[in-house]
Order: C-alpha cells, then sequence, then structure tokens
C-alpha cells in the first residue's frame, strides 16, 4: 500500500500546461521534496494534493483511496503555509482547534490533543497569544502545530521557511528533520531551495516546466544526475559541463573536449547503454568539488588548465579554468594559493563524473 | 586671521537663515490660519444666527455676538410651535432618516462585504467582468436610475415608503462598498482561505470567522461613507417620497422654502445644523476606531 499515488496527472489554467502526467509515488513515512525553479508546477502539485486545485486528467491516491474528487478536509492531510495563514483574529489556540472543532471532536480529545501537542512544539506557554505578538519562529511552529493535531496521513508543506530570515531557517530547518525522525510521518515538501531540499528529503523529486526530471534519493541526486537540468540545478557553483566527443578504440572509452587533443579515459562509469558510443556528441560532467589541487585518488586524471579568475569566499575558493576555451570552476580551500594567467596542475576525480548526450541531454 | 573671519561670516549666514525660517514659519500659520477660518466662517455664522432672536437678526450684523443663549429656535426647528397644520418640525423627519439609515448601510456593508469576499477568494470564470459591471455602477449618475427605479419601487408596491428608500440606497450603494472590500480583501492572503478549507470551513463559515473579523478598518470607512451618502441624500429622497415619510433632508428644505410670511433665518440655522449633527457623531465616533483599526495592523498575522 502506497500512501500516496499520483497517476497521470495533469494539469492547465486555460491554455497553460503546469503538469505533465505526472507519476509519483511516497511509501509510508517518507520525506519527499518537490524541488524546482518558480513556475515549475510544484505549488500547483501540491495544492492538488491538498485538494484546493482541480484535476483536468489522472488520480491521485492516499491509502490506495481515489481522493482526486474528495474535498480537502475529508483527505486526512494538513498543510502548513509559506504565510503561516495563522487566523489573525483567534489565539494561538483557537488557531490549533479550529480544525479540530470543525470535525466535530470531543472536548475531552481537543484538549487531550492540544496539550500533547502545544507542549510537544514549546508553544503552551504561548496559548494566549495573537498571531500578531508572535515571532516569525513561533508562528513557523504554532502554524505546524496547527496542522499536527489533526494527527493526518500526510503533512503537505509549501516553502514553510522561506519567510525566515536565513539564521532562523537554518534552526527551524534543523527542527523539521528532528520532527520527522521522531514522529515518522509522511511528508510532502516544495521548496526552491537545493539546501533544504537535500538535508530534509529521504527522496527528491526534481521538477521543471510542469515535469518530474528525477525522483530519486538525495544522494543519486547530487551524484547521479539524470540529465542535464537536474545536473545544473544541484550543487553551488553548479556541476561543470564540458561539451566533447566520446572516442571507442578496442573497448577502451575515451572522452575529447572539443578543441581539445586531451584524452580523458572513462573507465569505471555505469553506462546505461553501452552501444555506438564512438563519436557521440556528449556532455562530460564534473562538480567543482571534484576536481583537485592535489591527487588523492589512484584514477585521478592529471590536466594542466590556466587559471583565470579567483572569487575568494571565505572558507573556500571558486577558481575559474580555461579548458580550451570552456569555462571550469573548482572549489579550493582558501589556503591553496594558485597564480593567475598561469597553467596550473589539476586533478579530475573520475570517479565522480557524469556524461550527457548533447542531443537529449539525458544522462547516458 | 582667516579663521576669525570665517566663523564671523558663517555667525552672519547663521543669523540670516534664522530669520529667513522664522519668517516662512509664519508666513505658514498665516496662510493657514486664514483657510482654516474661511472654512470656519460659515459654520460660525450658522450657530450664533441660530442662538439670536428674530429681533437681534435684524439689527446687528452677520457676525455680530447673540445676547444670550437663546435656544428657543432650536426647540421650534426640532418640535415645533405646537399649533395644528402647516407646522413642520424635524423630529419625525429625524427618526425617518435614521429608520432609512441604519437598515441601509448595514444591508449595503454586508452585501459588499459578501461580494468583495466572494470576488477575491472564490475566483469564477469571468469575475473580473463582474467586478467591472459593479465598477460602472459608481459611475452612473443618480439621475439615470430615477424613472426605472421609481418604476421598479412601483411594482413591488414600496414607493413612498422608508423600505423603498432603504432599497434604493443599498441598491446604489453596492457597487462601492463592494470595490472597498474586494480592495481589502484582496491583500488578504489567500492562503489564509486554503488553510480554512483544510481544516473543514465552509463558504460562510470562512467568511465569518476569519475574514469579518479582521475587515474592521473597512468596515468603518465604509460606513462612513455609506452613513454620509444615505443622510445627506436629497434627490432619492425627494423623488421617491413625500409629506410623512420624507427624510430629513426634504423636510430640512420644505420647512425652509415653504415658510408662509417671514424667513426665520435662526429656525432654518438650527435646523440645518441639527440634519448635520448625525454625520458629524459618526465622524467623530467611527474615526477614532478608524485610526486604530489603521495602526493595529492585525491582517498579516
Amino acid at each position: 500500500m502506497k500512501t500516496l499515488k499520483i497517476e497521470e496527472l495533469s494539469k492547465n489554467f486555460g491554455s497553460t500546461e503546469v503538469l505533465r502526467k505526472i507519476n509519483l509515488e511516497i511509501d509510508e513515512g517518507n520525506f519527499l521534496v518537490l524541488l524546482g525553479p518558480s513556475g515549475c508546477g510544484k505549488s500547483t502539485l501540491l495544492n492538488i494534493i491538498a485538494g484546493l486545485e482541480t484535476i483536468n486528467e489522472g488520480n491521485v491516491f492516499i491509502d490506495d483511496y481515489n481522493v482526486s474528487k474528495v474535498e480537502p478536509k475529508d483527505r486526512n492531510i494538513a498543510m502548513v503555509f509559506q504565510s503561516y495563514a495563522l487566523y489573525p483574529s483567534m489565539n494561538v489556540r483557537e488557531n490549533m482547534i479550529f480544525g479540530l472543532k470543525q470535525a466535530k471532536t470531543s472536548k475531552e480529545k481537543i484538549e487531550e490533543q492540544l496539550e500533547k501537542v502545544s507542549k510537544f512544539l514549546q508553544v503552551d506557554q504561548l496559548l494566549e497569544r495573537k498571531p500578531s505578538q508572535l515571532s516569525g519562529g513561533q508562528r513557523q511552529r504554532v502554524a505546524i502545530g496547527r496542522a499536527l493535531v489533526r494527527e493526518p496521513r500526510i503533512f503537505l508543506f509549501d516553502e514553510p521557511l522561506s519567510n525566515l530570515d536565513a539564521k532562523l531557517r537554518v534552526e527551524m530547518r534543523r527542527e523539521i528533520k528532528k520532527l520527522h525522525q521522531q514522529l515518522k510521518t509522511t511528508v510532502v515538501y516544495v521548496t526552491h531551495d537545493q539546501t533544504e531540499a537535500m538535508s530534509l528529503g529521504t527522496r527528491i523529486a526534481i521538477m521543471n516546466h510542469g515535469v518530474i526530471q528525477q525522483n530519486d534519493t538525495p544522494e543519486n541526486i547530487y551524484n547521479k544526475p539524470s540529465n542535464t537540468f537536474v545536473a545544473d540545478f544541484i550543487g553551488s557553483p553548479s556541476m561543470n559541463l564540458i561539451k566533447g566527443t566520446l572516442k571507442e578504440t578496442s573497448g577502451e572509452i575515451s572522452f575529447t573536449a572539443s578543441g581539445s587533443n586531451i584524452e580523458i579515459p572513462i573507465k569505471d562509469y555505469e553506462f546505461k547503454n553501452k552501444s555506438n558510443l564512438n563519436n557521440k556528441e556528449v556532455f562530460f560532467g564534473i562538480r567543482p568539488e571534484h576536481i583537485y589541487f592535489k591527487k588523492s585518488n589512484e584514477s585521478d586524471f592529471e590536466i594542466n588548465l590556466r587559471a583565470d579568475l579567483s572569487e575568494y569566499i571565505g572558507h573556500e575558493q571558486i577558481m575559474t579554468f580555461d579548458y580550451s576555451n570552456q569555462e571550469i570552476l573548482a572549489k579550493f580551500p582558501s589556503t591553496i594559493k594558485i597564480q593567475l594567467a598561469k597553467q596550473t596542475k589539476l586533478f579530475f576525480d573520475l570517479t565522480q563524473t557524469s556524461l550527457f548526450d548533447a542531443q537529449t541531454e539525458e544522462r547516458i | 586671521m582667516q579663521d576669525s573671519l570665517k566663523s564671523s561670516s558663517y555667525q552672519q549666514l547663521e543669523q540670516k537663515s534664522k530669520y529667513t525660517n522664522m519668517f516662512l514659519r509664519w508666513f505658514l500659520y498665516f496662510i493657514l490660519i486664514l483657510f482654516a477660518s474661511y472654512f470656519i466662517f460659515p459654520l460660525y455664522v450658522m450657530v450664533v444666527t441660530s442662538l439670536k432672536t428674530m429681533e437681534e437678526i435684524r439689527q446687528g450684523t452677520l457676525l455680530s455676538w447673540p445676547s444670550g443663549l437663546n435656544l428657543d429656535s432650536w426647540a421650534v426647528a426640532w418640535g415645533g410651535r405646537g399649533y395644528g397644520a402647516g407646522d413642520t418640525f424635524l423630529r419625525p423627519y429625524f427618526w425617518n432618516s435614521i429608520k432609512m439609515v441604519v437598515p441601509a448601510v448595514f444591508f449595503s456593508t454586508f452585501i459588499g462585504a459578501m461580494t468583495g469576499y466572494v470576488l477575491t477568494k472564490w475566483r469564477f470564470k469571468g469575475d473580473q467582468w463582474v467586478f467591472l459591471f459593479l465598477l460602472f455602477g459608481c459611475f452612473i449618475p443618480f439621475q439615470a436610475i430615477l424613472l426605472p427605479m421609481a418604476r421598479t419601487l412601483g411594482v413591488l408596491g414600496i414607493s413612498n415608503s422608508v423600505v423603498g428608500l432603504v432599497l434604493v440606497h443599498t441598491v446604489y450603494g453596492i457597487p462601492f462598498t463592494t470595490l472597498f472590500f474586494r480592495n481589502y480583501y484582496v491583500s488578504v492572503p489567500t492562503e489564509l482561505v486554503k488553510a480554512a478549507r483544510i481544516d473543514g470551513a465552509g463558504f460562510f463559515k470562512i467568511f465569518f470567522k476569519i475574514l469579518l473579523p479582521i475587515s474592521a478598518p473597512i468596515i468603518v470607512v465604509t460606513v462612513i461613507w455609506q452613513f454620509t451618502q444615505i443622510w445627506n441624500d436629497f434627490l432619492f429622497g425627494s423623488t421617491f417620497s413625500f409629506g410623512e415619510a420624507a427624510p430629513i433632508q426634504v423636510a430640512l428644505n420644505n420647512m425652509v422654502l415653504s415658510s408662509t410670511s417671514v424667513k426665520e433665518y435662526n429656525v432654518d440655522m438650527a435646523s440645518a445644523i441639527i440634519a448635520g449633527i448625525p454625520t458629524l457623531i459618526v465622524y467623530v465616533l467611527a474615526g477614532k476606531y478608524f485610526i486604530r483599526g489603521l495602526t493595529s495592523g492585525a491582517v498579516k498575522g
């Protein structure tokens, strides 16, 4: 039984297609993050799961029950919003029990739930306050509390940390993580912040233009991006994509960047399909953090590149190199001194590379 | 040597700027007082005249001070002289106006809040057209709807009655009140409505429990606007009612224009002030709440 299953879901606003044939499954207790740039349809998808938006095609199942036409309140879900959406005229207590009261829960049960949750989230001292008298973090906590008291099957979070300042955001992120570890509930979480997605999710679905680009564990998203969009979207600075061709000579495969004659051997790479590799136009992907200043593995590939630009950002520096007229970014500890406009010896970690078809932009 | 020269010239400049500032300040006060007196002057004349006897009015000037606190003309304006036919006084019409203005303000405000809520939080296809047509209603001149409205009231059988006037003012007020509430609710985050829907609240519950409690500032604005409009209305009142059903502005007109022999300026002035007092009271009382509602800023939560 899947806690949440989305089947061939499509949605358009007038002639604009927002979601196209989305398929998604979440097991009990998982933390799924919907990640993508603004306008990719992730919030619409969340609203559809909540029942706040109608569906054009496809179905949504919660616990194998088709809820596509079920009212939001009957879906056994709870939602936390970006603007917290606390009812301004009610105090914290009334805010938290509003849903239970609508559901005609018994007074004893309401009190019990309220006490449990408010203690758990440490808002039990704030029960008589109005939302306007709370700090950002407290409001966020009350909003989560309002979702918790209902003991839903699925929690929906719509960019809940975007309104907080940088420091508080990191704190609340850890609290949400702790919360999930303790309660083991199923969560769908929408964000455009990749750090949030990486640190919180047990699975991440990366979306662009209404299509899921990759739905995988954070490790696979980072190490094995399934196309150039994912490769480019995750990581800061993002992955270097070097244009070039593959060459196959007697079973040995190598990569040559366009305009260069250096052959990089491709050895322990897991190809999806090993046929027709010779002369294939590809992007050779390597992350800035996988380019080293000192040789660290036996398989590291040595290469001399000209340093063009240095960006100092405290604990590290981002260097820009020239690789036959393509820009390559690398990340080093700021203690290393590199002279600009000079050839520098670098090492590519060949265990950490990705290859993409230049035409389809898919991983090969 | 040069330093001292410099400092003395600075002192001169300082003096000069002090005088300029002082002059500008006095000039500013002068202008303000001038305009203030210009606006207060008619009220002064009205109050002073209403306190004089006819004898004093004939002998003195417009500006002269009354001999004493003589409230006779106020009593006549409010309660009449006590002889039968032809004695027009404001009391019954004042209550007519109250009976008209209270329900009309209530219904138009309530309906405006409801339509504003629907137009912003329950968007539907073509809702911007509905809003556009409602806006159009703000710009239709009063005179244009007199005939159709008279016919409607006739068909409904409520012409020449307070109920009819309530209906006219409610209908005519809806475009304005809708405009106010729509613009206010647009700034209320729609996520509030979404949260309430997930919590299981329906259309009316969301309106009464979530939105209406945070609408105090705009309710006050709307009430002030509608009260002033309806209380001060003369055209609808004089067209759709006569005799005993007339509102106070119509009665005031009848009283002032139809006096038989001598023009009693003191009674006229007292009547005019009485007819104007309720709007003043609304401004004074509600204005305070208006500012309080604005400064508490509880909408964003």
